[in-house]
C-alpha cells in the first residue's frame, strides 16, 4: 500500500508543505490575519480562560510567522504582558529583573521590575491545547527525530481530515523515520475506516508497533463486526503486542527491582564498614546520611546556576563533612564504648536525635529542595511503553561506582590491611605495632563519609529533611545483617536482591504488604542462618 | 561500675535535657487569658506544625494589640508533644489541668486529635482543630475548621468528572485512617455516579515511601487504557516528593494524567523542585495567591511577624485565623471564657475568611468554606482554576457511607448530639 517516492524538488516539497500547513486552519487574507492576531493577543491578557482560549484560536488561524515562537513561549511561561498598556511581551527574568521585548514590536528590548509585567497564566485545557498545535506545527520543520516525535504524540487523537493531510504529507516525506510514523498514523486511522483489505494490509503495517493507540485501535477493532480474516489477524498481532509488552514489563521491573537495590546498597554499604568490621551499632547512621544531603543542599545554594557541578563538587564534599562528624562521634563518645554493643547503640541512638534536632534548629524544620542537572531527570526512551529514568540510572552506575572504590580501599591500601587487621585480631594486630585506635576512628569516619556520599544520591530521590535519616536506618540493618556481617560482596549481593525481591512482589501484594514480606523472609532466614549469606570465615568468625 | 556510672550520667542529661523542653514561658500575669498551643515543634510532624504554633502566635499578638479579650490579655502557652501521640494527651491534660487554658489550639493528624479527645471530653475544654480530616466524628468539644471530605474531597472529584471528563480513577494514599475512610468515601461516590469497579484503582502505601517506581508505572499503565485518567491523591506528608519528583522522571504531566492532591499546599510545595508538577491540581478552601485584601493583610502580617518575606501561608493557617477570630467572638459573646458558655455560643458565629466572603460555625461544629480548585505554577503556588459557586457546609457524618448515612450532628440545645440517627 505504502509505496516510497522519493522526491527530488525540495522547493516543491516545501510549497505543497506549507500548502498543507495552511489547509489545517481555513486561511484568511493578509490584513485580516493580522488583525485576528492582534485581537488574539488582546484576549491572552484577559482573566477568564475561556477567552484566553478564543485569544489563542484567532492566534493560530491567523498564522502569523510568529505563532510557534508565541505558544511555546506561553507554554514555558516565558509570556507576559505590562501592567501598564497590557501589551503582550516575551520576558526573560535574571537576578529579579526581567527583560521584555514585545511581540507586536520586536525591536523594542526593556529592563523592568517584576511589578511592572504579570505572567500569562494558563490552565490544563490550554496547556493540552498548546502542545497539539505546537505538535502540528511541528510537523512541518525541524530535524526528523523531532517530527516523528511530533506525529507519535498525536496518535489517537486525530481527526480525519488531520489524517488526510498526514496522508498527503506521507508521500512527500523522505525520512524513514518519519515516514514510519506517519504510516502507524494512517493504519491506526484506517483499522476504523477502511475496507477490510486495506484493514489487513494497515494490519501487517501495525504488526511491531509497541505504543498504546496501536492497542486501543487493536482492541476496538476485534470487539466490531469484522470479517473473520481480519478479526483473526488482529487476535494474533495483540497477542504478539500484548507477550513483548509482558517482556518489557518484566525488565523495567527488573531495572526497578536493581535501582531500589542500588539505594539499599548505598544506604547499607557505609554500616557495613562501621557495624560489619568494627563492630560499632551505630544508630545515627541515618543522620550521617542525612548530613551528606545537606551538605549537598548547601553547596547547590552556593552554585546555583552550575547545578551539575554542584552534584560533583557535593560527592567528595559530603564525604568529607560525614566523614570528619563521624570522627568526631568516635573520638568523643563511641570511643569510650567499645565491646558493649548496648551502650553503643543507646548513646549512638541519643547522637542521632541531637543531629535531628540540631538539624531542625539550623535549617528549620521544612524539607530544603535540591533541584536535580538536566542529565539526572528526565528518562531514556528505549521504546513506547519501556523508558528508564535517568536519575535512577546514574545513581545504579554510582553505586557500583562507591562500591568499586571502597572494595579496592579496604583490598589494596595500607589503611585497608591495617583495618582488616584491626577487625580480625585486635591484640595481635596492636602487638605487629598497628595504632588501634586511629585505625578505628579512620575506618569510622571511612563508613560515615560514605553514608554522606549516600545522602548526595538520595538528595535526588526524596525529601532532604530532619528525618531523612530515619527512613534508612532500618533498611540498612536489614541489609547488613542478611548479607552477612563484616562482608562487602554480601552487602552489594544482599541490597540489590532484596530491591529486586520487594519490586518483584509489591504488584501483586502493594507496597505494604511487599515490605512485610521481605521482612518476614529475612526473620525465618536469619534464623536458619544467623551469620548471613557471606559470613565471614576462619578464626574471626568467632 | 565505671559503665553504670556513665548511664547514670546520661539518664541525668536525658532528664535534663526533658526538663529543658518542658518548661515554657512561665510567667504568668493573674489578669491574662490563657489559651494552648497543642502543636509539634520536634519529631515528623514539625515540618507542618511548627508553622501553625506562629500562626496562633500572630493571632494572640494581633489581638492583644487591638485590646485584648474582655479587658484582659490573651497568652499563649505553648507546649511540644513532640510528634509522639500518647504524649499529645499528656500534654492537652497539662495544659487544661495545670495552665487552666480557656481553649486550645491544636493537632495536625487524625491520630493526635483521636488521642486528646477523651481528654478534652473529660475535661470539658475547647479543641479548635484546623486541618482537613477524614470526618465521621463529632464531639461536644471539638471544632473542626479543617474541611470534611465533602468540603474538599468530593467536589474536587466533581470538577475531575464534569469538567476534565475523567473516566478512570487512581485513588492513591497514605496507609492511615484519613486515606483510607476519605478512599471509601470516594469509592462510594464514584460508584454512585455509575462509575465500574475496573475503573478505579486503589493503592496504599507506608507512610514515608521514597521508591514510587513501579507504583507510578502502574498508574501510566491504568491510564493508557483510552479513557481519561486522573490520580486522587490523599498521600501525606514526606511521602509526596518523591511521587512527584517520579512522575515527573516517567513523564506524566498534567495535561494526560492529572493528580488531584488534598495535602499538597503551598508549604509542601517551598520544599520540592515544582517544575514537572507544573499544572497538577491540589483542592483547598484556601490559597495563598487568592486576590483579596484581607488575604493580602494576612499575608502581610505573617511576613512581618515572621521576619521573613519567602515564607508562604497556606489552608490550615486560615482555618486557625478562622477558628481564633470565632473564639474570640464567641467569648465576647458570651461575655465569659467558661468553655459550656462559648460552645453555645459559638453556633452561628460567623467571621470572614481570607477568601473574600464569611465563614459560619455550624450546630455540627463544623464550618461553612468554599471549596477552591488550584494548579500549581512554576513559582509554587496555586492558581484557582474552578471554585463552588457558593459556600460548603462542612458534614461530620458522610452521606455516601452506610454506617453514616443516617446520622446527624447537632450540638444545639434540646438535641445536644453528635450523632443523632434519623428513622427514615
Amino acid at each position: 500500500m505504502f509505496t516510497s517516492p522519493k522526491s527530488r524538488f525540495p522547493a516543491l516539497l516545501f510549497i505543497l508543505a506549507f500548502a498543507m500547513y495552511a489547509a489545517f486552519f481555513e486561511g484568511l487574507p493578509a490584513n485580516a490575519a493580522a488583525r485576528t492576531f492582534d485581537q488574539g493577543l488582546e484576549k491572552l491578557t484577559q482573566k477568564d480562560f475561556n477567552n484566553k482560549i478564543q485569544g489563542l484560536e484567532q492566534i493560530v488561524q491567523s498564522k502569523d510567522p510568529q505563532v510557534e515562537k508565541l505558544l511555546s513561549a506561553l507554554l514555558e511561561g516565558d509570556l507576559y504582558y505590562t501592567q501598564k498598556d497590557k501589551e503582550v511581551v516575551y520576558a526573560t527574568k535574571s537576578d529579579g529583573q526581567y527583560t521584555t521585548t514585545g511581540v507586536l514590536s520586536n525591536d523594542v528590548t526593556q529592563q523592568v521590575g517584576s511589578r511592572s509585567i504579570r505572567k500569562i497564566g494558563i490552565n490544563n485545557n490550554i496547556r493540552k491545547k498548546l502542545k497539539g498545535w505546537l505538535s502540528l506545527l511541528q510537523l512541518y520543520h525541524g530535524p526528523p527525530r523531532e517530527r516523528a516525535d511530533a506525529v507519535y504524540r498525536l496518535l489517537g487523537k486525530l481527526s480525519p481530515d488531520m489524517v488526510d493531510s498526514l496522508k498527503d504529507l506521507y508521500e512527500q516525506e523522505t525520512s524513514h523515520k518519519v515516514r514510519q510514523a506517519l504510516a502507524t498514523a494512517i493504519a491506526i486511522d484506517t483499522l476504523k475506516t477502511g475496507n477490510n483489505e486495506a484493514k489487513l494490509s494497515a494490519l501487517s503495517q501495525l504488526k511491531g508497533s509497541l505504543h498504546p493507540a496501536v492497542k486501543t485501535g487493536l482492541i476496538n477493532l476485534i470487539n466490531e463486526k469484522t470479517s473473520e480474516q481480519v478479526q483473526k489477524k488482529a487476535t494474533k498481532i495483540l497477542q504478539r503486542i500484548e507477550s513483548r509488552i509482558a517482556f518489557y514489563g518484566f525488565l523495567e521491573t527488573l531495572f526497578f527491582g536493581l535501582s531500589a537495590g542500588s539505594i539499599l546498597v548505598l544506604a547499607a554499604i557505609g554500616l557495613a564498614i562501621t557495624f560489619g568490621v568494627i563492630g560499632v551499632i551505630n544508630m545515627a547512621h541515618g543522620e550521617l546520611i542525612m548530613i551528606g544531603a545537606y551538605t549537598t543542599w548547601v553547596i547547590q545554594q552556593l552554585l546555583p546556576h552550575h547545578l551539575g557541578l554542584a552534584i560533583c563538587l557535593a560527592v567528595p564534599g559530603a564525604f568529607l563533612v560525614s566523614a570528619l562528624s563521624g570522627i568526631v562521634i568516635e573520638r568523643s563518645i563511641i570511643r569510650f564504648l567499645y565491646g558493649r554493643p548496648l551502650e553503643t547503640l543507646l548513646a549512638t541512638f541519643g547522637v542521632s536525635l541531637v543531629l535531628q534536632q540540631a538539624v531542625r534548629s539550623v535549617f528549620s524544620p521544612l524539607n530544603r529542595a535540591v533541584s536535580a542537572p538536566d542529565w539526572m531527570s528526565g528518562s531514556l526512551v528505549l521504546n513506547p511503553i519501556l523508558s528508564l529514568t535517568m536519575n535512577r540510572i546514574v545513581i545504579f552506575f554510582f553505586c557500583l561506582f562507591v562500591f568499586g572504590a571502597l572494595f579496592l580501599i579496604m583490598k589494596k591500601t595500607s589503611l585497608g590491611l591495617q583495618v582488616r587487621a584491626v577487625s580480625q585480631n585486635r591484640a595481635m594486630a596492636r602487638a605487629m605495632g598497628v595504632p588501634a585506635s586511629r585505625v578505628d576512628a579512620l575506618t569510622f569516619g571511612l563508613g560515615s563519609g560514605i553514608a554522606g556520599v549516600a545522602g548526595v544520591a538520595l538528595s535526588q530521590l526524596t525529601n532532604v529533611g530532619p528525618n531523612l535519616g530515619q527512613a534508612y536506618i532500618i533498611d540498612s540493618f536489614m541489609v547488613v545483617v542478611f548479607g552477612g556481617v563484616g562482608n562487602l560482596w554480601g552487602t552489594l549481593l544482599a541490597g540489590l536482591s532484596l530491591g529486586t525481591a520487594n519490586k518483584f512482589i509489591e504488584p501483586f501484594s502493594g507496597a505494604v504488604l511487599a515490605k512485610i514480606i521481605v521482612l518476614v523472609f529475612i526473620i525465618l532466614f536469619i534464623q536458619k542462618r544467623p551469620q548471613g549469606l557471606f559470613p565471614q570465615k576462619g578464626r574471626a568468625a568467632g | 561500675m565505671n559503665c553504670n556510672r556513665l548511664f547514670h550520667r546520661l539518664l541525668f542529661i536525658t532528664a535534663a535535657l526533658f526538663c529543658c523542653m518542658a518548661i515554657v514561658s512561665p510567667a504568668s500575669a493573674k489578669d491574662t487569658i490563657k489559651i494552648g498551643v497543642l502543636h509539634s515543634l520536634s519529631g515528623t510532624m514539625a515540618i507542618s506544625e511548627t508553622t501553625l504554633k506562629d500562626t496562633i502566635l500572630m493571632l494572640v499578638d494581633e489581638q492583644n494589640k487591638k485590646g485584648g479579650l474582655l479587658g484582659k490579655k490573651i497568652e499563649a502557652v505553648v507546649v511540644d508533644p513532640a510528634s509522639n501521640w500518647p504524649l499529645f494527651a499528656e500534654k492537652a491534660r497539662e495544659l487544661i489541668e495545670k495552665d487552666k487554658v480557656a481553649a486550645v489550639f491544636g493537632c495536625w493528624t487524625s491520630v493526635s486529635r483521636k488521642s486528646v479527645l477523651p481528654v478534652f471530653e473529660e475535661l470539658d475544654n475547647l479543641l479548635f482543630y484546623p486541618v482537613q480530616y477524614e470526618g465521621e466524628e463529632s464531639s461536644k468539644n471539638v471544632f473542626y475548621t479543617g474541611a470534611a471530605p465533602n468540603q474538599q474531597a468530593i467536589p474536587a472529584v466533581d470538577y475531575l468528572m464534569n469538567e476534565i471528563g475523567v473516566k478512570r480513577w487512581v485513588l492513591a494514599g497514605t496507609d492511615y485512617v484519613y486515606p483510607r475512610t476519605t478512599n471509601k468515601i470516594l469509592q462510594a461516590y464514584l460508584k454512585s455516579k455509575g462509575v465500574a469497579d475496573a475503573d478505579i484503582m486503589i493503592n496504599y502505601t507506608p507512610f514515608g515511601h521514597s521508591d514510587w517506581q513501579s507504583i507510578v508505572a502502574d498508574i501510566k499503565k491504568f491510564g493508557t487504557a483510552g479513557k481519561k485518567t486522573a490520580v486522587v491523591s490523599t498521600i501525606n506528608g514526606d511521602a509526596n516528593v518523591p511521587f512527584y519528583k517520579e512522575l515527573g522522571n516517567q513523564g506524566i504531566t498534567a495535561d494526560n494524567i492529572p493528580v488531584i492532591a488534598f495535602s499538597v499546599g503551598e508549604e509542601e510545595l517551598s520544599g520540592i523542585d515544582t517544575k514537572p508538577l507544573v499544572g497538577h491540581l491540589a483542592a483547598w478552601n484556601y490559597f495563598m495567591s487568592v486576590n483579596d485584601p484581607a488575604n493580602d493583610e494576612f499575608i502581610e502580617n505573617w511576613h512581618t511577624f515572621i521576619k521573613n518575606p519567602n515564607r508562604v501561608t497556606n489552608d490550615p493557617m486560615e482555618a486557625h485565623y478562622i477558628g481564633f477570630n470565632m473564639w474570640v467572638k464567641a467569648v465576647e459573646k458570651a461575655g465569659t471564657t467558661d468553655a459550656g458558655a462559648v460552645q453555645d455560643a459559638i453556633i452561628g458565629v460567623t467571621v470572614p475568611n481570607l477568601t473574600g466572603g464569611y465563614s459560619a460555625m455550624m450546630p455540627n461544629h463544623h464550618i461553612t468554606k468554599p471549596v477552591l480548585i488550584g494548579e500549581i505554577q512554576e513559582d509554587g503556588q496555586f492558581e484557582v482554576v474552578w471554585q463552588t459557586p457558593g459556600l460548603v457546609v462542612g458534614d461530620a457524618w458522610s452521606d455516601y457511607l452506610p454506617g453514616s448515612k443516617d446520622l446527624i450532628s447537632d450540638w444545639r440545645a434540646p438535641l445536644k448530639n453528635g450523632n443523632f440517627k434519623v428513622t427514615k
